[in-house]
Protein backbone atom coordinates (compact mmCIF):
# COMPACT_ATOMS: atom_id res chain seq x y z
CA UNK A 1 0.00 0.00 0.00
CA UNK A 2 1.28 3.62 -0.13
CA UNK A 3 0.85 6.29 2.67
CA UNK A 4 -1.71 8.94 3.26
CA UNK A 5 -0.52 12.50 2.14
CA UNK A 6 1.81 14.20 4.21
CA UNK A 7 3.97 17.68 4.45
CA UNK A 8 7.48 17.42 4.30
CA UNK A 9 9.95 19.50 6.49
CA UNK A 10 13.77 19.14 6.81
CA UNK A 11 15.12 21.10 9.35
CA UNK A 12 18.49 22.18 9.80
CA UNK A 13 18.90 22.88 13.10
CA UNK A 14 17.75 21.20 16.52
CA UNK A 15 16.02 24.19 17.25
CA UNK A 16 13.92 24.06 14.26
CA UNK A 17 12.88 20.40 14.63
CA UNK A 18 11.95 21.26 18.10
CA UNK A 19 10.08 23.92 16.65
CA UNK A 20 8.23 22.43 14.39
CA UNK A 21 7.16 19.05 17.32
CA UNK A 22 5.74 22.12 19.18
CA UNK A 23 3.85 23.93 16.09
CA UNK A 24 2.40 20.16 15.04
CA UNK A 25 0.99 19.68 18.52
CA UNK A 26 0.98 16.00 18.12
CA UNK A 27 0.49 15.35 14.33
CA UNK A 28 4.27 15.03 13.36
CA UNK A 29 6.39 11.96 12.91
CA UNK A 30 9.83 12.29 13.16
CA UNK A 31 11.66 10.34 10.62
CA UNK A 32 15.51 8.80 11.12
CA UNK A 33 15.96 6.17 9.47
CA UNK A 34 12.38 5.30 8.65
CA UNK A 35 13.23 1.48 8.82
CA UNK A 36 10.00 1.34 11.21
CA UNK A 37 7.67 4.26 10.43
CA UNK A 38 7.71 3.50 6.74
CA UNK A 39 6.33 0.49 7.00
CA UNK A 40 3.36 1.67 9.59
CA UNK A 41 2.99 4.63 7.19
CA UNK A 42 2.63 2.49 4.05
CA UNK A 43 0.33 -0.18 5.68
CA UNK A 44 -1.44 3.38 6.88
CA UNK A 45 -1.13 2.08 10.63
CA UNK A 46 -0.39 5.72 10.90
CA UNK A 47 -1.28 9.04 9.05
CA UNK A 48 1.09 12.01 10.57
CA UNK A 49 -0.11 15.31 8.52
CA UNK A 50 3.77 15.88 8.63
CA UNK A 51 7.20 13.86 8.20
CA UNK A 52 9.70 15.88 10.40
CA UNK A 53 13.22 14.19 8.93
CA UNK A 54 15.79 15.21 10.90
CA UNK A 55 18.96 12.94 8.72
CA UNK A 56 20.54 16.57 8.30
CA UNK A 57 20.87 17.25 11.65
CA UNK A 58 24.73 16.15 11.46
CA UNK A 59 24.98 17.22 15.31
CA UNK A 60 22.90 14.14 16.48
CA UNK A 61 25.34 12.01 14.31
CA UNK A 62 28.37 9.84 15.69
CA UNK A 63 30.07 8.29 18.44
CA UNK A 64 32.34 9.53 20.93
CA UNK A 65 33.62 9.03 24.60
CA UNK A 66 33.84 11.96 27.21
CA UNK A 67 33.18 11.96 30.24
CA UNK A 68 33.78 8.64 31.43
CA UNK A 69 30.65 7.51 29.23
CA UNK A 70 30.28 6.10 25.58
CA UNK A 71 28.21 8.51 23.47
CA UNK A 72 25.87 7.42 20.40
CA UNK A 73 23.93 10.02 18.98
CA UNK A 74 20.64 9.13 18.15
CA UNK A 75 21.27 9.40 14.54
CA UNK A 76 24.30 7.30 14.34
CA UNK A 77 23.16 4.80 11.52
CA UNK A 78 23.16 0.70 12.99
CA UNK A 79 25.93 -0.08 10.14
CA UNK A 80 28.20 2.43 11.79
CA UNK A 81 27.89 1.13 15.17
CA UNK A 82 28.20 -2.30 14.03
CA UNK A 83 31.63 -1.34 13.16
CA UNK A 84 33.12 1.17 15.26
CA UNK A 85 36.01 0.12 17.01
CA UNK A 86 34.74 2.98 19.85
CA UNK A 87 31.74 1.00 20.76
CA UNK A 88 33.37 -2.73 20.25
CA UNK A 89 35.97 -1.92 23.40
CA UNK A 90 33.66 0.73 25.71
CA UNK A 91 30.14 -1.24 25.25
CA UNK A 92 30.84 -4.27 23.59
CA UNK A 93 27.14 -5.92 24.46
CA UNK A 94 26.44 -3.91 21.92
CA UNK A 95 28.58 -4.88 19.42
CA UNK A 96 27.55 -8.27 20.17
CA UNK A 97 23.82 -7.45 19.78
CA UNK A 98 24.20 -5.07 16.12
CA UNK A 99 23.98 -8.16 13.91
CA UNK A 100 21.11 -9.50 14.81
CA UNK A 101 19.24 -6.34 13.90
CA UNK A 102 17.21 -6.84 11.27
CA UNK A 103 19.26 -7.12 7.89
CA UNK A 104 22.51 -5.39 6.02
CA UNK A 105 20.16 -3.22 3.92
CA UNK A 106 18.19 -2.30 6.85
CA UNK A 107 21.05 -1.17 8.77
CA UNK A 108 22.37 1.01 6.68
CA UNK A 109 20.13 3.42 7.14
CA UNK A 110 18.41 2.30 10.47
CA UNK A 111 19.22 4.19 13.34
CA UNK A 112 20.25 3.98 17.02
CA UNK A 113 18.12 6.38 18.47
CA UNK A 114 15.45 5.23 16.49
CA UNK A 115 14.80 1.91 17.91
CA UNK A 116 15.31 3.41 21.51
CA UNK A 117 12.25 5.92 20.83
CA UNK A 118 10.15 3.51 19.04
CA UNK A 119 10.75 1.02 21.87
CA UNK A 120 9.41 -2.38 19.95
CA UNK A 121 8.93 -4.88 22.55
CA UNK A 122 11.30 -7.49 20.66
CA UNK A 123 14.23 -4.83 19.66
CA UNK A 124 17.59 -5.85 21.46
CA UNK A 125 18.84 -2.16 22.12
CA UNK A 126 16.34 -1.07 24.61
CA UNK A 127 17.06 -4.39 26.45
CA UNK A 128 20.76 -3.89 25.83
CA UNK A 129 20.60 -0.21 27.33
CA UNK A 130 19.16 -1.32 30.21
CA UNK A 131 21.56 -3.88 30.88
CA UNK A 132 24.56 -1.52 31.11
CA UNK A 133 22.26 1.03 32.64
CA UNK A 134 22.85 3.60 30.15
CA UNK A 135 21.39 7.18 30.18
CA UNK A 136 18.98 8.58 27.00
CA UNK A 137 19.48 12.72 26.63
CA UNK A 138 16.24 13.92 25.36
CA UNK A 139 16.06 17.76 23.80
CA UNK A 140 13.26 19.81 24.37
CA UNK A 141 12.49 23.39 23.67
CA UNK A 142 13.47 24.20 27.38
CA UNK A 143 16.92 22.18 27.06
CA UNK A 144 18.35 18.80 27.77
CA UNK A 145 17.24 16.11 30.18
CA UNK A 146 18.82 12.74 30.79
CA UNK A 147 16.66 9.54 32.12
CA UNK A 148 17.78 6.40 33.31
CA UNK A 149 16.94 3.28 30.58
CA UNK A 150 15.08 1.64 32.85
CA UNK A 151 13.16 4.74 33.88
CA UNK A 152 13.01 4.96 29.74
CA UNK A 153 10.59 2.18 28.66
CA UNK A 154 7.09 2.39 30.05
CA UNK A 155 5.16 0.06 28.34
CA UNK A 156 4.34 -1.60 24.76
CA UNK A 157 5.61 1.20 21.81
CA UNK A 158 5.37 3.49 24.75
CA UNK A 159 8.46 5.66 26.42
CA UNK A 160 8.99 8.30 28.43
CA UNK A 161 9.43 11.00 25.23
CA UNK A 162 6.64 13.48 25.21
CA UNK A 163 5.20 14.31 21.78
CA UNK A 164 7.28 17.68 21.79
CA UNK A 165 10.90 15.99 22.64
CA UNK A 166 13.52 14.71 20.89
CA UNK A 167 15.77 11.80 21.69
CA UNK A 168 19.11 13.23 20.69
CA UNK A 169 21.52 10.47 22.51
CA UNK A 170 22.53 7.97 24.07
CA UNK A 171 25.52 7.23 27.29
CA UNK A 172 26.51 4.21 28.00
CA UNK A 173 29.04 3.65 31.28
CA UNK A 174 32.49 2.87 30.00
CA UNK A 175 32.88 -1.11 30.25
CA UNK A 176 34.59 -1.48 33.52
CA UNK A 177 37.60 -3.75 34.30
CA UNK A 178 36.94 -7.21 35.03
CA UNK A 179 33.11 -7.11 33.45
CA UNK A 180 31.63 -8.88 31.09
CA UNK A 181 29.34 -8.77 29.02
CA UNK A 182 26.94 -11.87 26.96
CA UNK A 183 24.05 -11.68 23.81
CA UNK A 184 21.64 -14.21 22.95
CA UNK A 185 18.85 -14.22 21.08
CA UNK A 186 15.91 -17.00 19.37
CA UNK A 187 14.69 -16.19 15.82
CA UNK A 188 13.24 -18.11 13.29
CA UNK A 189 15.35 -16.91 11.00
CA UNK A 190 18.19 -14.76 11.02
CA UNK A 191 17.39 -10.90 12.07
CA UNK A 192 13.59 -11.49 12.26
CA UNK A 193 12.27 -10.39 15.52
CA UNK A 194 13.17 -12.40 18.40
CA UNK A 195 10.94 -14.93 19.99
CA UNK A 196 12.90 -14.38 23.22
CA UNK A 197 16.29 -12.52 23.44
CA UNK A 198 18.87 -11.71 26.58
CA UNK A 199 21.31 -9.01 27.03
CA UNK A 200 23.38 -9.33 30.35
CA UNK A 201 26.62 -7.52 31.77
CA UNK A 202 27.99 -8.83 34.93
CA UNK A 203 31.65 -8.23 36.57
CA UNK A 204 33.28 -12.11 36.56
CA UNK A 205 35.80 -13.56 39.11
CA UNK A 206 36.97 -16.79 37.78
CA UNK A 207 33.53 -18.42 37.96
CA UNK A 208 32.04 -16.33 40.55
CA UNK A 209 29.80 -13.99 38.88
CA UNK A 210 28.93 -10.20 40.69
CA UNK A 211 26.46 -6.89 39.79
CA UNK A 212 25.05 -9.19 37.30
CA UNK A 213 22.26 -7.96 34.93
CA UNK A 214 20.21 -9.52 32.73
CA UNK A 215 18.09 -7.64 30.20
CA UNK A 216 14.85 -9.63 28.57
CA UNK A 217 13.49 -9.17 25.45
CA UNK A 218 10.37 -10.33 23.26
CA UNK A 219 8.87 -11.15 26.86
CA UNK A 220 6.53 -8.59 27.68
CA UNK A 221 5.92 -4.90 27.02
CA UNK A 222 8.86 -3.11 27.81
CA UNK A 223 13.06 -4.82 28.32
CA UNK A 224 12.69 -6.66 31.69
CA UNK A 225 15.49 -6.47 33.99
CA UNK A 226 15.20 -10.09 36.25
CA UNK A 227 16.71 -8.11 39.43
CA UNK A 228 15.30 -11.37 41.75
CA UNK A 229 16.81 -13.98 39.46
CA UNK A 230 20.41 -11.98 39.24
CA UNK A 231 20.24 -11.30 43.73
CA UNK A 232 19.50 -14.95 43.78
CA UNK A 233 23.61 -15.73 41.63
CA UNK A 234 24.96 -13.01 42.72
CA UNK A 235 28.20 -13.22 44.72
CA UNK A 236 28.10 -17.24 43.65
CA UNK A 237 29.85 -19.63 41.74
CA UNK A 238 28.02 -20.04 38.49
CA UNK A 239 27.48 -24.11 38.08
CA UNK A 240 24.59 -26.22 37.33
CA UNK A 241 22.71 -26.18 40.84
CA UNK A 242 23.06 -22.20 41.07
CA UNK A 243 21.71 -22.17 37.16
CA UNK A 244 18.76 -23.82 38.21
CA UNK A 245 17.85 -21.90 41.05
CA UNK A 246 18.21 -18.90 39.03
CA UNK A 247 16.20 -20.54 36.16
CA UNK A 248 13.32 -21.12 39.24
CA UNK A 249 13.59 -17.33 40.27
CA UNK A 250 12.70 -16.02 36.87
CA UNK A 251 9.38 -17.64 37.59
CA UNK A 252 8.73 -14.49 40.15
CA UNK A 253 10.73 -12.06 37.39
CA UNK A 254 9.08 -12.76 34.28
CA UNK A 255 5.74 -12.40 33.12
CA UNK A 256 5.40 -13.36 29.35
CA UNK A 257 2.86 -12.28 26.70
CA UNK A 258 1.89 -14.41 23.85
CA UNK A 259 2.40 -13.05 20.67
CA UNK A 260 2.51 -13.74 16.77
CA UNK A 261 5.63 -16.19 17.42
CA UNK A 262 4.78 -18.29 20.64
CA UNK A 263 2.95 -18.61 23.60
CA UNK A 264 3.78 -16.95 27.06
CA UNK A 265 4.82 -20.19 28.46
CA UNK A 266 7.16 -21.41 25.52
CA UNK A 267 8.98 -17.86 26.39
CA UNK A 268 9.64 -18.78 29.77
CA UNK A 269 11.03 -21.95 28.65
CA UNK A 270 13.25 -19.77 26.42
CA UNK A 271 13.93 -17.52 28.84
CA UNK A 272 15.41 -20.11 30.99
CA UNK A 273 17.07 -21.88 28.62
CA UNK A 274 18.73 -18.56 27.17
CA UNK A 275 19.66 -17.76 31.09
CA UNK A 276 21.85 -21.06 31.51
CA UNK A 277 23.78 -20.41 27.98
CA UNK A 278 24.32 -16.40 29.22
CA UNK A 279 25.80 -17.43 32.14
CA UNK A 280 28.35 -20.09 30.72
CA UNK A 281 29.21 -17.93 28.35
CA UNK A 282 30.22 -15.33 30.84
CA UNK A 283 32.54 -17.64 33.02
CA UNK A 284 34.28 -18.85 29.24
CA UNK B 1 -3.37 17.64 -1.46
CA UNK B 2 0.27 18.28 -0.32
CA UNK B 3 3.14 20.53 -1.83
CA UNK B 4 5.63 18.96 -4.15
CA UNK B 5 8.98 19.16 -3.68
CA UNK B 6 11.82 20.15 -6.01
CA UNK B 7 14.81 17.35 -5.89
CA UNK B 8 17.86 17.03 -7.56
CA UNK B 9 19.68 13.78 -7.33
CA UNK B 10 21.96 11.63 -9.55
CA UNK B 11 20.50 8.18 -10.91
CA UNK B 12 22.89 5.56 -12.35
CA UNK B 13 25.40 8.66 -12.94
CA UNK B 14 22.84 11.08 -14.55
CA UNK B 15 21.25 14.14 -13.36
CA UNK B 16 17.90 14.25 -12.51
CA UNK B 17 15.85 16.65 -11.54
CA UNK B 18 11.77 16.72 -10.49
CA UNK B 19 8.92 17.88 -8.45
CA UNK B 20 7.77 15.02 -6.20
CA UNK B 21 5.11 14.23 -4.00
CA UNK B 22 6.69 13.88 0.03
CA UNK B 23 4.90 10.52 -0.30
CA UNK B 24 6.71 9.10 -3.25
CA UNK B 25 9.11 5.82 -1.84
CA UNK B 26 12.59 6.24 -3.59
CA UNK B 27 11.44 2.48 -5.29
CA UNK B 28 8.09 3.95 -7.09
CA UNK B 29 10.16 7.33 -8.03
CA UNK B 30 13.04 5.14 -9.87
CA UNK B 31 10.19 2.82 -11.08
CA UNK B 32 7.16 5.26 -12.41
CA UNK B 33 9.04 8.59 -12.64
CA UNK B 34 12.26 7.53 -14.37
CA UNK B 35 11.25 3.81 -15.93
CA UNK B 36 13.69 2.22 -14.63
CA UNK B 37 11.40 -1.14 -13.40
CA UNK B 38 14.26 -3.05 -12.42
CA UNK B 39 13.99 -2.71 -8.81
CA UNK B 40 10.82 -4.58 -8.21
CA UNK B 41 8.09 -4.30 -5.55
CA UNK B 42 7.29 -6.88 -3.73
CA UNK B 43 6.09 -6.40 0.05
CA UNK B 44 6.12 -2.41 0.60
CA UNK B 45 7.37 -2.83 4.36
CA UNK B 46 10.93 -3.91 4.11
CA UNK B 47 10.61 -7.29 4.96
CA UNK B 48 11.40 -9.19 0.91
CA UNK B 49 14.07 -7.09 -0.33
CA UNK B 50 12.80 -6.74 -3.91
CA UNK B 51 13.50 -3.14 -3.67
CA UNK B 52 17.04 -2.82 -2.77
CA UNK B 53 18.49 0.24 -4.47
CA UNK B 54 22.02 1.67 -3.55
CA UNK B 55 21.64 4.97 -1.79
CA UNK B 56 25.38 6.68 -1.47
CA UNK B 57 26.76 3.33 -2.49
CA UNK B 58 24.94 1.61 0.26
CA UNK B 59 22.15 -0.38 -0.18
CA UNK B 60 19.10 0.33 1.19
CA UNK B 61 15.17 -0.66 0.75
CA UNK B 62 13.74 1.25 -1.62
CA UNK B 63 10.28 0.74 -0.24
CA UNK B 64 11.45 2.29 3.40
CA UNK B 65 13.12 5.45 1.83
CA UNK B 66 11.31 8.42 0.69
CA UNK B 67 11.96 9.96 -3.16
CA UNK B 68 12.58 13.52 -1.13
CA UNK B 69 15.60 11.86 0.49
CA UNK B 70 17.46 11.27 -2.49
CA UNK B 71 17.75 14.94 -2.32
CA UNK B 72 21.69 15.95 -3.00
CA UNK B 73 22.74 11.95 -2.71
CA UNK B 74 23.62 9.65 -5.27
CA UNK B 75 21.01 6.41 -6.15
CA UNK B 76 22.51 3.41 -8.24
CA UNK B 77 19.72 0.95 -9.50
CA UNK B 78 19.94 -2.62 -11.29
CA UNK B 79 20.00 -1.08 -14.89
CA UNK B 80 23.20 1.22 -13.77
CA UNK B 81 24.78 -1.54 -12.39
CA UNK B 82 24.16 -3.75 -15.37
CA UNK B 83 25.08 -0.96 -17.71
CA UNK B 84 28.50 -0.44 -15.81
CA UNK B 85 29.69 -4.17 -16.21
CA UNK B 86 30.65 -4.34 -12.86
CA UNK B 87 28.49 -7.26 -11.96
CA UNK B 88 28.22 -9.01 -15.26
CA UNK B 89 30.25 -11.88 -13.87
CA UNK B 90 27.54 -12.21 -11.08
CA UNK B 91 24.87 -12.10 -13.35
CA UNK B 92 26.77 -14.92 -15.54
CA UNK B 93 26.86 -17.42 -12.72
CA UNK B 94 23.21 -16.41 -11.61
CA UNK B 95 22.66 -17.14 -15.13
CA UNK B 96 24.68 -20.25 -15.38
CA UNK B 97 23.32 -22.12 -12.55
CA UNK B 98 19.35 -20.74 -13.01
CA UNK B 99 19.56 -18.98 -9.59
CA UNK B 100 17.60 -16.43 -11.39
CA UNK B 101 13.86 -18.48 -11.98
CA UNK B 102 10.78 -16.30 -12.01
CA UNK B 103 12.96 -12.96 -11.30
CA UNK B 104 11.30 -10.90 -9.13
CA UNK B 105 13.71 -11.26 -6.39
CA UNK B 106 16.66 -11.51 -8.42
CA UNK B 107 17.66 -7.40 -8.61
CA UNK B 108 17.60 -7.49 -5.11
CA UNK B 109 19.61 -10.45 -4.97
CA UNK B 110 22.08 -8.96 -7.22
CA UNK B 111 23.00 -6.01 -5.38
CA UNK B 112 22.99 -7.49 -1.92
CA UNK B 113 25.44 -10.19 -3.03
CA UNK B 114 27.52 -7.53 -4.74
CA UNK B 115 27.52 -5.73 -1.28
CA UNK B 116 28.45 -8.93 0.07
CA UNK B 117 31.73 -9.59 -1.95
CA UNK B 118 32.62 -5.80 -1.80
CA UNK B 119 32.80 -6.12 1.78
CA UNK B 120 34.21 -10.11 2.04
CA UNK B 121 35.91 -11.69 -0.75
CA UNK B 122 35.84 -15.47 0.47
CA UNK B 123 32.48 -15.72 2.21
CA UNK B 124 30.96 -19.17 3.70
CA UNK B 125 28.10 -20.51 3.02
CA UNK B 126 26.42 -19.90 6.12
CA UNK B 127 27.87 -15.77 5.83
CA UNK B 128 26.25 -16.01 2.61
CA UNK B 129 22.91 -16.99 3.58
CA UNK B 130 23.09 -14.15 6.82
CA UNK B 131 23.76 -11.77 4.56
CA UNK B 132 20.94 -12.76 1.94
CA UNK B 133 18.51 -13.21 4.79
CA UNK B 134 16.76 -10.03 4.42
CA UNK B 135 16.19 -11.14 0.68
CA UNK B 136 13.44 -13.37 -0.07
CA UNK B 137 13.09 -16.18 -3.08
CA UNK B 138 9.83 -18.13 -3.35
CA UNK B 139 11.58 -20.18 -6.35
CA UNK B 140 14.96 -21.36 -5.64
CA UNK B 141 15.27 -22.54 -2.23
CA UNK B 142 18.25 -20.32 -2.09
CA UNK B 143 20.42 -22.91 -2.88
CA UNK B 144 21.29 -22.12 -6.75
CA UNK B 145 21.80 -18.29 -5.32
CA UNK B 146 24.08 -19.62 -2.72
CA UNK B 147 26.12 -21.40 -5.37
CA UNK B 148 26.20 -18.73 -7.75
CA UNK B 149 27.93 -16.25 -5.05
CA UNK B 150 30.15 -18.63 -4.14
CA UNK B 151 31.07 -19.66 -7.68
CA UNK B 152 31.63 -15.59 -8.58
CA UNK B 153 33.65 -15.49 -5.06
CA UNK B 154 35.61 -18.15 -5.95
CA UNK B 155 36.50 -16.88 -9.68
CA UNK B 156 37.21 -13.24 -8.55
CA UNK B 157 39.67 -14.19 -5.71
CA UNK B 158 41.33 -16.37 -9.12
CA UNK B 159 40.72 -13.46 -10.73
CA UNK B 160 39.67 -15.08 -13.94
Amino acid sequence: MKPSPFEYARPSSLDEALGLLVSSNGNASILAGGQSLMPTLNMRLSSPSLLIDINNLAELDGIKVAGGSLRIGALTRHSSVEGSKEVAQHAPLITMAMPHIAHPAIRNRGTFGGSIALADPAAELPACLCALNADIEIANTNGRRKIAASDFFKDLYETDLADDELLTAVEVPLNAEGYKSAFQELARRHGDYAMTGLAAHAKIEGNIVSDLRLAFFAISGTPVLATKAAAAISGKEVNDEAISIVQKTLEEDLEPFDDLHCSAKTKLIYAKELSSRILKVLIT
Amino acid sequence: MTNHIQINTTVNGENVSRLVEPRTSLVDFVRYELSLTGSHVGCEHGICGACTIKVNGEITRGCLMLAVQADGGTVETIEGLSETGEIADLQDAFLNRNAGQCGACTPGMLLTADALLKTNSSPTRSEIREFLSGNYCRCTGYEAIVDAIEVTATNRRKGS
